[in-house]
């Protein structure tokens, strides 16, 4: 029997550094390491001469300086004597506002192609493939300005609503889908904390109450659930959880004097009521069908992973198939389904960026737009613009990672 | 006992009965509707609801389609001739054909060049896409990409061959030296083909006259569709070496060299294409010598390649990943170094995983040649929204010429994908 002995413990010789495996590696990554800083070097040596031609340097002060431009939909206190670092948060803001409100639709969208395309009925099967492979298959950009057109070029004016025998008509009297943005009615409180209109606090209560509602119920099904586990009777805790989503929120509503203020038309426009503007429901919708389209094949993948065998276990347990969906199917193909929703979420945060081609206010049309063609300052405009959607797709992946954990599979 | 038995039973067929038909009921259309259409009532609704979608979409896109105007020459001209009935104005399609697909300013008296390019293309493409060809056609493969950039860009003709000449010789050197050292032949292929065109720049210079056989055309003259071709195809295939080099980077056992990959492909990933097209539009001509002038085309080439190559990385990391860890053993077994190994056993297999993936990003990114025209170049959806729609004949024509493009995308796009299946089909070659 033989036994392994280290390698002879030579004197260090240079050719070593090529030949021995124990140092080739290093000598490897020296030699990366020095091209690198020779590109880095050489780039940067380049950028300084080309700044000093162009008797620029690098600096953020502009941040600091009057932006002078003016944005047509803000969610905060905006003018065009504010600084250009207030028009860049209010353009991350339109950001974040439009990837949510696309997140969310998108999955809506998606859920509901991605089951309907498993459906016994062919016909419902069909067209399902037909979206899904129309808007796959067609850029987004195309899709955003098609929907930007229809609500700019094919939606009638505020003018048309005017007079008794008016072309268009409002729909239920509530909302107007006009050229200039669709209006639709805006709650808003007359009494609780602060001056009308400034109703931030109040929101903030009614979600304070929403929450407290979330973590009731919860309390409530963990306790049927111990219930369960104790007796075999599953209590009923549908009226229950009903009343403790419904009654806490209308008493505070009721409290605070809820109101909606219904749009009408004044003058040459409409008045009062919630302004959604044209660019921003052409980038939200347009995501929402295009990335729907995505999320529908990866829900049709995730409920076909889960092999069939399951199903027919469950329903030989005599589950019926609401509940087999609920508890066997739909829990194991979330874990199949959560991981490439997440870069689905990632994808419509960051196709956001594409507001520039139909004039939405984001952190792009803002920062990277109207900022950098009035400042000049394009490297550090475009570095703060990278900067920005780097720090948000590590959160995003960083958050819908920690809930995927929860969701997969417990092993060993 | 038997006696009995025959008395008991009044009647016994002595015939089998012919064959009969299924009732009506199970079979031919009223089985297959009633299973596929009208199963439970949730079911019929569901397809009395479609069939409703489907007579909306129809009623609503078929008037316009069949009584579209294919001869005009404004959209005045074209309303003249419906007179108010429902139709397409197609006519913008004949009047504008050329500037779709070739931008505006690009000479017309040159349109077969970039048209012969594209049809090259598919003689140049085939033998990759189909295997089963001849593989001699794969040397006018490695020809094309120095002709199609003669064809299109034009100028002296000296350029494009010294290019080969340099990847002829590259190769060679390389061929001569890869018997026995991996790195040596790398690098010294890489040096005689970089001596080749440092010595052919100079020859370029001194032979070229004002004058050659194709005229030059600057790359801000290419635009419309050609454009988002070019960019597509170019940027795919630079991208998918790239994309090797990067996931084999990720892999590797040497800190530095993993680092430098992860933060490159996570940075690249991590931000939207548009930022890194204003890298290119408004950023990196700073990165380059103050006296050297890159074109835009050339910038946009670059940080899209670097783009999908971040992505193309990822999606061979998980052909890497996915392979069994037997292969590798196997191939350390065999006692093959660490360039043998990738090139004769991991990648071959690995890439074969991948090629779904790839082909996922190369769509993607297809699709994704239109955001140039947010950066001002001329692609097709940039020539749509510029030049077309803002001149005063077509200015009002949007459906046609939105739904031409997405026509044409559609086409490309869902071609690949389907091609991309055949090619899984064909690769399928485990038994399983």
């Amino acid at each position: 029997m033989t036994t392994l002995t280290d390698p002879p413990k030579g004197a260090f010789r240079p050719s070593m550094l090529l030949y021995d495996s124990r140092y080739r590696s290093l000598t490897l990554q020296a030699i990366a390491a020095i091209v690198l800083a020779l590109c880095f070097l050489y780039l940067y040596s380049n950028v300084a001469a080309n700044l000093r031609a162009a008797g620029l340097n690098i600096s953020y002060s502009f941040l600091g300086n009057t932006a002078g431009y003016d944005i047509n939909q803000t969610l905060i206190e905006y003018t065009s004597q504010s600084t250009n670092w207030r028009a860049a948060i209010v353009g991350i803001l339109n950001t974040l506002l439009v990837a949510f409100l696309a997140c969310i639709t998108a999955t809506i969208f998606g859920v509901l192609a991605g089951v309907l395309r498993l459906s016994p009925n062919w016909l419902v099967r069909k067209l399902m493939a037909f979206y899904v492979e129309i808007f796959r298959n067609i850029p987004v950009l195309i899709w955003i300005i098609i929907i930007f057109t229809i609500m700019t070029a094919v939606l009638p004016a505020p003018s048309a609503f005017r007079g008794d025998d008016s072309d268009s008509s409002m729909l239920f009297n509530l909302a107007a889908f006009t050229n200039r943005g669709v209006y639709i009615p805006g709650p808003y409180f007359t009494r609780g904390f602060g001056a009308e209109g400034n109703g931030a606090l109040n929101w903030l209560l009614v979600i304070a109450v929403l929450v407290g509602s979330l973590i009731a119920t919860r309390a409530v099904s963990a306790s049927a659930n111990a219930k369960q586990a104790a007796t075999g009777v599953r209590p009923k805790t549908l009226w229950l959880n009903l009343a403790i989503w419904f009654v806490p929120v209308i008493i505070v509503l009721f409290a605070l004097g809820l109101q909606w203020d219904t749009p009408a038309l004044r003058g040459f426009n409409f008045q009062g009521g919630l302004k959604i503007g044209g660019p921003l429901i052409a980038l939200w919708f347009a995501l929402s069908i295009y990335t729907g389209a995505f999320i529908a094949e990866n829900v049709r993948a995730g409920i076909q992973a889960v092999s069939k065998g399951q199903t027919e276990a469950a329903a030989a347990l005599g589950l019926r198939p609401r509940r087999v969906m609920s508890l066997v199917v739909l829990p194991q193909a979330l874990r199949v389904i959560i991981p490439p929703l997440i870069s689905q979420y990632l994808n419509i945060t960051k196709n956001s960026s594409l507001a520039i081609a139909v004039g939405y206010a984001d952190i792009t049309a803002t920062l990277g737009g109207i900022t950098l063609n009035q400042t000049g300052r394009a490297i550090e405009c475009v570095l703060l613009l990278m900067l920005f959607y780097l720090i948000i797709s590590l959160l995003i992946s960083a958050f819908m990672n920690v809930y995927n954990n929860t969701m997969k599979l417990k092993e060993r | 006992m038997s006696d009995t038995h025959a008395e008991s039973i009044r009647f016994v067929r002595e015939t089998t009965l012919p064959q009969a038909e299924p009732p009506v009921a199970e079979r031919g259309v009223y089985k297959w509707g009633r299973e596929n259409l009208f199963a439970t009532p949730a079911n019929t609704l569901l397809t009395l609801v479609s069939l409703y979608v489907i007579y909306l979409v129809l009623s609503a896109i078929l008037p316009w389609l069949l009584n579209g105007v294919w001869n005009a020459n404004s959209l005045t001209e074209c309303r003249e001739i419906l007179a108010g009935e429902t139709g397409g104005c197609f006519a913008v399609l004949v009047d504008r054909w050329s500037q779709l697909f070739f931008g505006f300013k690009y000479p017309s008296e040159e349109y077969w060049r970039p048209t012969l390019t594209f049809l090259l293309f598919f003689l140049a493409a085939a033998p990759v896409l189909f295997f089963d060809l001849p593989r001699k056609l794969l040397i006018f493969t490695a020809i094309f990409p120095f002709l199609a950039y003669w064809l299109i860009w034009g100028g002296p003709v000296l350029v494009p061959v010294v290019a080969l000449i340099g990847f002829i010789l590259g190769y060679l050197v390389y061929a001569r030296l890869v018997t026995q050292n991996f790195a040596g032949g790398f690098f010294g292929g890489v040096a005689a083909a970089v001596a080749v065109w440092f010595l052919g720049g100079y020859l370029v210079e001194w032979t070229s006259g004002p004058t050659s056989l194709l005229a030059a055309v600057p790359s801000r003259d290419l635009g419309g569709y050609m454009l988002n071709f070019m960019l597509g195809v170019s940027c795919v295939s630079l991208s998918v070496p790239i994309g090797i080099a990067l996931a084999l980077g990720r892999q590797s056992s040497m800190p530095l060299i993993k680092w430098v990959s992860v933060v490159f492909i996570e940075f690249i990933r991590g931000v939207p294409l548009i930022t890194l097209l204003f890298v290119a539009s408004v950023m990196l001509a700073y990165f380059f010598p103050p006296e050297s002038t890159v074109d835009l085309f050339l910038r946009v080439v670059i940080m899209i390649t670097m783009f999908s190559s971040a992505y193309i990385a990822e999606v061979i990391r998980g052909g890497l990943a996915a392979l069994p860890k037997g292969q590798y053993e196997a191939a350390d077994s065999l006692g093959l170094d660490y360039a043998q190994a990738m090139r004769l056993i991991i990648l071959p297999q690995a890439l074969k995983i991948s090629i779904p993936g790839i082909v996922n990003i190369a769509v993607g990114l297809f699709k994704d040649t239109t955001l140039v025209s947010v950066i001002s170049m001329f692609d097709l959806v940039g020539m749509i929204r510029g030049p077309i729609l803002a001149s005063t004949d077509w200015n009002g024509v949007y459906w046609e010429l939105l739904g031409f493009a997405a026509l044409l995308f559609f086409v490309v796009c869902y071609g690949i994908s389907q091609y991309s299946q055949w090619l899984e089909r064909r690769l399928a070659t485990d038994h399983r």
